[in-house]
């Protein structure tokens, strides 16, 4: 209740006579409007040194390779003779597998949590998977070559190669040889990551939803699940879709668990289990030792097309949510 | 904001600034001390920490702090001045040197092996690796590990028909160039098509973070082979390979080889100190060793600091050298040592 005040307080129009500087400032209004400004514009300006300094540090490379950069596929300090093409398919790949694995799981343990589980056991579970969100990635990592690497090699890897492999089609997708590390287990990996997000962040959207809805649908005769998938869901989808875009925003840009497992080979192949490599995890791995002034010119420019997918993948996702809203509320 | 909040904020603070004057007070205090920044390689950093430590302990006026950030940001540090010296496992090149505003000199300070490991089945002992072999196998031209190349070397052995999966460090560093190094040697073909460095374009194979990254790998796919440091093997019972030397002997590595290899380069060694020393000749010399090198700058301004290095670097000479084995590195050679402490008056 108390923030719905507020919000009446903030919309209701300014008192008729102006009031004083001081009145203004002992109640704290102007000093907020400071600071909470300069803190927003903080964020602003943030952003663009971080794009500023990328575009400068990586003029050596720019220069050099041009848009050359994006489509040549050898990546060789040694000769200096750089090319993006692998790094940019091998994140792209990796966090794709991860949301195709982490959406549906995620989604429906949501509307589990906040609609069918009772209240005292969602909260439980709830506070669990905040905790999952917390742990270091490096610790998934460990997770990822002790447990899902041995398991992808030895018994998920053959099963899936011996089934799907000969489909048409998708079969491509499903051939040897399996190593264990490679695109499908940093995507696994990577989904294990995201999932507690999704999770977490899909509960809250569908508790916000108005208890009226569901009992409108309820009375309209539709069943309980009716009235979550038809009515709660549709309700709650930009939130969800958030949640969705905060989960690719962390697989993007994911590096020392994927570095651990993906076998960080720059290579471009259809199939998953192939081993390949992440932008954000050669950074990470070639930073250190990176002497030569091209190379680093290099890595850097790697950085800057990392920051431009997430810009693009964000910025579609911003044109979703606004075609979603636009037919929200006349769910079909 | 309620009177009540308020009051705790202004407490909160009261003590947020006493206790920034404390740290002030504390940070002031300790001036009576020589700050000595250092940067770069990772593979010497269990014994530079050491020798750091033992130093600062006989000299308590003198305190110099390593970052072990990877030779090439401890090259980098060094041009842009921001540390007092660096450290690399690899010399630095002509190129390097030309855009530093001072003489930068090259000290060895301790020596460090590269050793191939494996996961055969059915393997149990030491395999034989000759040169052909380890530039084959990492070239992708050898891919079975029942290879006549390694058949002939590994006579009553049974080797099996699996495919040998590769497996190289994915992170920059000095092992990986001490190893590139070597195979430059060891095949022209490496040499021409891939060359050597902290990282390189892999012909094939799968990519392990760090030392104990590829030995993961190893340890868990059949048929795989890796390479890691020899102190990483020792400290962690990992098995591994002979490598056959220059003379043609096939040699297990230890310390007394890496310190032989270094001995057989010492004759040649050239004034500046920057050599390689993988595939020297001499029978009991190991063929993947090197020394690892602290950078210092000839010209040192700050003459505290510049009396300071060069007693420390007397002391790692000498004393100093009594640590290495402790910690699995190969002592310098005597002739080394030697050459050194004349060009330590180079420091000025």
């Amino acid at each position: 209740m108390s923030t719905s005040a507020t919000t009446m307080d903030r919309a209701a129009p300014p008192e008729a006579g102006p009031r004083s500087l001081f009145h203004r400032l002992r109640h704290g209004d102007e000093v907020a409007h400071v600071i909470t400004l300069t803190f927003a514009a903080g964020i602003l300006l943030l952003t663009s040194m971080l794009v500023y300094e990328l575009w400068v540090s990586s003029h050596l490379s720019r220069a050099k390779f041009g848009w050359n950069f994006f489509a040549t596929s050898t990546w060789d300090p040694v000769f200096d003779d750089f090319g993006a093409a692998p790094y940019i398919y091998g994140t792209l790949v990796t966090s794709a597998v991860a949301l195709i694995l982490a959406v549906p799981l995620g989604l429906a343990a949501a509307i589990f949590l906040s609609e069918l589980a009772p209240r005292k056991m969602s909260d439980t579970i709830s506070f669990l998977i905040d905790l999952l969100a917390a742990v270091p990635s490096v610790i998934y990592g460990v997770l990822g070559i002790f447990v899902v690497v041995p398991l992808m090699r030895t018994t998920v890897g053959p099963i899936l190669i011996g089934s799907l492999g000969h489909v048409p089609l998708i079969g491509q997708f499903f051939k040897g040889p399996n190593y264990g590390v490679g695109f499908l287990t940093a995507g696994i990996v990577l989904a294990i990551m995201v999932v507690p997000f999704i999770i977490s962040v899909s509960r809250e959207v569908l508790l916000t939803v108005p208890r009226e809805q569901r009992e409108a649908a309820l009375a309209l005769g539709a069943t309980r699940w009716e009235a979550t998938w038809k009515v709660v869901v549709p309700w709650a989808r930009t939130g969800i879709l958030g949640s969705v875009f905060l989960a690719l925003a962390r697989a993007l840009g994911e590096t020392m668990a994927v570095t651990m497992v993906i076998g960080n080979n720059p290579k471009i192949a259809a199939s998953l289990f192939a081993p390949g490599y992440t932008i954000a995890a050669v950074i990470a791995n070639e930073f250190t030792e990176a002497t030569g002034d091209l190379y680093l010119s290099a890595l850097i420019e790697l950085g800057l097309v990392l920051f431009l997918m997430t810009f693009i993948l964000n910025g579609l996702a911003r044109l979703l949510i606004v075609a979603t809203e636009r037919g929200g509320g006349h769910p079909s | 904001m309620t009177e009540d909040n308020f009051n705790t904020m202004r407490k909160s603070l009261v003590v947020l600034l006493l206790l920034f004057t404390l740290a002030a007070a504390a940070v002031a205090q300790s001036g009576g001390t020589l700050l000595i920044n250092a940067a770069g390689a990772t593979f010497p950093y269990p014994i530079y920490s050491k020798w750091f430590d033992v130093y600062h302990t006989a000299h308590s006026n003198v305190q110099i702090n390593y970052q072990s950030i990877g030779s090439g940001g401890g090259i980098r540090q060094l041009l842009a001045g921001t540390v007092d010296f660096g450290a690399s496992d690899a010399p630095m090149t002509d190129d390097q040197l030309g855009q530093s505003k001072v003489k930068i000199l090259h000290f060895p300070t301790v020596l460090g092996a590269v050793v191939p490991t494996y996961n055969v089945a059915g393997v149990s002992g030491d395999l034989n690796f000759s040169q052909k072999a380890i530039a084959g196998i990492y070239l992708g031209t050898i891919t079975k590990w029942n290879d006549p190349e390694l058949v002939k070397a590994n006579p009553g052995v049974k080797l099996p028909g699996d495919d040998i999966v590769v497996v190289h460090r994915s992170d920059g560093s000095g092992t990986s160039f001490i190893f590139t190094d070597f195979l430059s040697k060891a095949s022209d073909d490496w040499k021409n098509k891939v060359g050597k460095g902290a990282s390189i374009n892999w012909p094939v194979g799968l990519g392990g973070k760090g030392n104990e990254g590829v030995t993961g790998l190893v340890k868990q796919t059949p048929g795989s082979i890796g390479y890691v440091e020899l102190i990483y093997a020792v400290s962690n019972n990992i098995p591994y390979g002979k490598v056959q030397n220059a003379a043609g002997k096939f040699l297990k590595a230890d310390l007394a080889g890496v310190t032989a290899a270094a001995a057989g380069a010492a004759k040649d060694m050239p004034d500046d100190f920057r050599v390689s020393i993988t595939n020297a000749p001499g029978v009991t010399s190991y063929p993947i060793s090197s020394f690892t090198w602290l950078l210092i700058p000839a010209q040192i301004s700050d003459a505290g600091k510049r009396d300071a290095i060069k007693d420390f670097l007397k002391w790692m000479l000498g004393d100093g050298q009594k640590f290495n084995e402790g910690l699995s590195y190969a002592q310098l050679p005597k002739a080394v040592v030697g050459k050194e402490l004349k060009a330590i008056s180079q420091i000025q």
